[in-house]
């Protein structure tokens, strides 16, 4: 962990906004609505530092991972990387970006061209972006198959030939190879068996040290993002709901959804199965229409009138913890004095 | 005698790479209102274990052997008509994606209707009213409209409520879950697993839990086994097996998950290499491989699975007293932690 420097973050969103049109039709098309994947979301990611964002399904962290990279257009809101604003950068302008900005994806089995070597796969983001000469990239292909815990020798093999957990290291040595500053994992080990899991999680943190990495980590396992989080936000139906410091987040969690996050992971601990379950009722609505003001009051246990009229402002809590909730848990003095308001 | 019990169960499939090994000789059972959680990897036949329960293996390039006694019943010499009125009425499943269990073109209470009138000759009204029952007894909201509903449109966690009514209807004395949480949202996952503890105490039903989280099998099992690459290593009592574990596998296991309360700075302790090929099983001891403290005698003799205590079997050739020694240094660590 590194401390919060002084110099500007490397990834700055803000007021970012993301909605996907429901058309029908093919002729005539006809607009039936939105999915508001993203709305009206800021963060800010430091020099080697970690932000973890957790949420279910259709809380639109994946969403969040597309934008940072420019794999997708905002809708509106800003995307600042490195102090440049590429929020409507064009894909010619971007294609140079693109060796800083890697992502590792989930499924190791989809994200690797099953007809490809090893070699091609790890290589072919320098052939791409026609770094080096053709030697030269092979070298830097061996070099970096060490680097993620595999052989050199296994250039010249394909895919199918190697376990999940070491597909991921292949997916992290081609994220790698540009050298990149930063990198996206969207959900890098869900798909990874246990014991696997925690070796790949100990190979990112590796990797950041070494290679002074910044990570954007997405994953819907709190334990997991909180282990290898300087910070972690909590998406709740495309808003963030709670961003606070990793170590504080458990002992500290301020959002009800959050409370509830925790509540519902499974602990590894039978003293534990006595405890006070705080159950959510229901599933998460739908986000093409999703409840007005606070986005959690009809599952919220703590609701009341202002909550299906207002909508909470994200606000500091103190410590740079954040969270958006009339009714904010663990806070002593509540309304906080104005000045300690932000984003409002 | 134990409700349900699994004898020297041996599963193999040929296939074109060579013979998958995949239940290599396990030994389980499970007692009215109990519930037994199944936990390993992906490869260590745990879906092929209660596949095989459920007559669901009988495939022509499936050897098996070894017994499945229901309440002293051979499932595996059943006829096929006879094994069919056993399952589902008193054994039923649900799995891991409710989205492929459901037939997308019929509606939802449909299905449960024809469930029951497989097994019992009712009028349809009447297998109607049992199907709305059921839903109501799952917290369906609506049922009397979502009982018209096709599975798509429902969401996960419904539809798995669903696919409970439906093993639930015909009132099984077992149940087996294989990952019946795994799809679903960890919210969404809390609340199935409290309806199935609920309707356990409501109904007495033995529950044979299959997962790969230990956290799940924290919350809900009674008795566990740890399976690994077709065997079971260690197999006992909840709080026994979580707070005493044995097995190294079990060890490594509980230290690669990311404890609670944990610092971000504390490594993760993995277990080196990954699980192996069925086809071509270690010899000796089939975790070896990856075990920190194998020695001379484990890739040369297959460990049985011995008492250590009453009610705890593990297969490791360690001595006892070291691995209790280590289990608690284990412990220790993780209690500081």
């Amino acid at each position: 962990m590194t401390e919060r420097s002084t110099e500007s973050p490397l990834v700055v969103v803000s007021h970012l906004v993301k909605q996907f049109p429901l058309e029908r039709g093919v002729l005539l098309r006809r607009e039936l609505g939105f999915v508001h994947a993203v709305d009206d979301i800021s963060l800010e990611i430091g020099h080697g530092e970690t932000l973890g964002l957790v949420g279910e399904s259709g809380s639109g962290k994946s969403t969040v991972a597309r934008l940072v990279t420019r794999l997708l257009e905002p809708t509106s809101g800003h995307v600042i990387y490195d102090g440049k604003d590429i929020s409507r950068w064009s894909r010619r302008k971007l294609r140079p970006l693109r060796r800083e900005l890697q992502i590792v994806f989930q499924d190791p089995y989809a994200s690797l061209n099953p007809r490809r070597t090893v070699g091609s796969i790890v290589g072919a983001p320098l052939s791409v972006q026609g770094i080096g000469t053709r030697a030269d990239r092979a070298r830097k292909v061996r070099e970096l198959l060490e680097v993620v815990g595999l052989n050199a020798e296994h250039y010249n093999r394909y895919p199918h030939e190697f376990s999940g957990g070491q597909r991921q290291r292949i997916g992290i040595a081609r994220a790698l190879i540009t050298t990149p500053r930063l990198i996206v994992a969207d959900e890098p080990v869900s798909a990874l068996d246990v014991s696997i899991q925690a070796q790949i999680l100990n190979l990112l943190k590796d990797l950041q040290g070494e290679f002074g990495l910044t990570y954007l980590f997405i994953a819907h396992d709190l334990n997991v993002v909180r282990h290898v989080s300087d910070q972690v936000a909590v998406m709740y139906l495309g808003k963030i709901v709670e961003l606070s410091p990793a170590d504080e987040l458990e002992t500290r969690p301020i959002h009800p959804y959050t409370e509830a996050l925790l509540s519902a992971v499974p602990v590894v601990d039978v003293r534990e199965r006595a405890r006070q379950r705080v159950t959510l009722r229901g599933d998460p609505p739908s986000s093409i229409t999703p409840p007005a003001a606070c986005r959690f009051h009809p599952r919220c246990r703590y609701a009341t009138e202002v909550c299906r009229t207002l909508e909470p402002p994200l606000v500091n809590h103190g410590n740079g913890h954040l969270a958006a909730c009339h009714h904010p848990l663990s806070v002593k003095s509540w309304p906080p004095p104005a000045d300690r308001s932000v984003d409002g | 005698m134990a409700l349900l019990e699994i004898q020297d169960l041996r599963v193999r499939f040929a296939t074109r790479d060579g013979i998958v090994n995949a239940v290599d000789g396990i030994s389980l059972s499970v007692d009215r209102g109990r519930t037994l959680g199944i936990v390993g990897e992906s490869g260590s036949g745990k879906s092929v274990t209660a596949l095989t329960v459920m007559g669901l293996t009988r495939l022509p390039n499936a050897t098996v052997e070894g017994r499945v006694l229901l309440d002293g019943l051979d499932l595996l010499t059943l006829p096929p008509d006879e094994l069919r009125y056993v399952r589902g009425k008193r054994i039923a499943m649900i799995f891991q994606d409710p989205l492929s269990s459901l037939h997308p073109l019929y509606k939802v209470g449909w299905q449960v209707v024809e469930a029951i009138q497989a097994h019992e000759d009712v009028s349809e009204r009447f297998a109607r009213r049992r199907a709305l029952e059921a839903f109501r007894e799952v917290g369906i909201p609506s049922a009397a409209e979502r009982i018209d509903s096709y599975p798509h449109e429902l969401s996960g966690g419904m539809r798995q409520r669903v696919m409970i009514a439906m093993a639930l209807v015909l009132d099984p004395e077992i149940l087996i879950a294989d990952e019946p949480t795994t799809a679903l949202d960890v919210t969404v996952q809390a609340q199935i697993l409290d309806l199935i503890r609920d309707l356990q105490e409501a109904h007495g039903t033995a529950v044979v839990l299959i997962t790969h989280d230990l956290g799940v099998i924290a919350e809900t099992a009674d008795d566990v086994a740890v399976m690994y690459a077709g065997r079971v290593a260690e197999r006992g009592d909840l709080e026994t097996v979580i707070d005493e574990p044995e097995h190294p596998y079990t060890w490594g296991l509980l230290r690669s998950i990311p404890a609670r309360g944990a610092a971000s700075t504390e490594r993760l302790v993995p277990i080196g290499g990954s699980p192996p090929s069925l086809i071509h099983v270690p010899s000796g001891c089939a975790f070896h491989p990856r075990c920190p403290h194998a020695f001379s005698m484990c890739p040369q003799w297959e460990p049985a699975l011995r008492d250590s205590q009453p009610g705890h079997a593990v297969a490791c050739h360690l001595p006892i007293p070291t691995r209790r020694e280590i289990g608690h240094a284990l412990r220790r660590q993780g209690a500081s932690a």
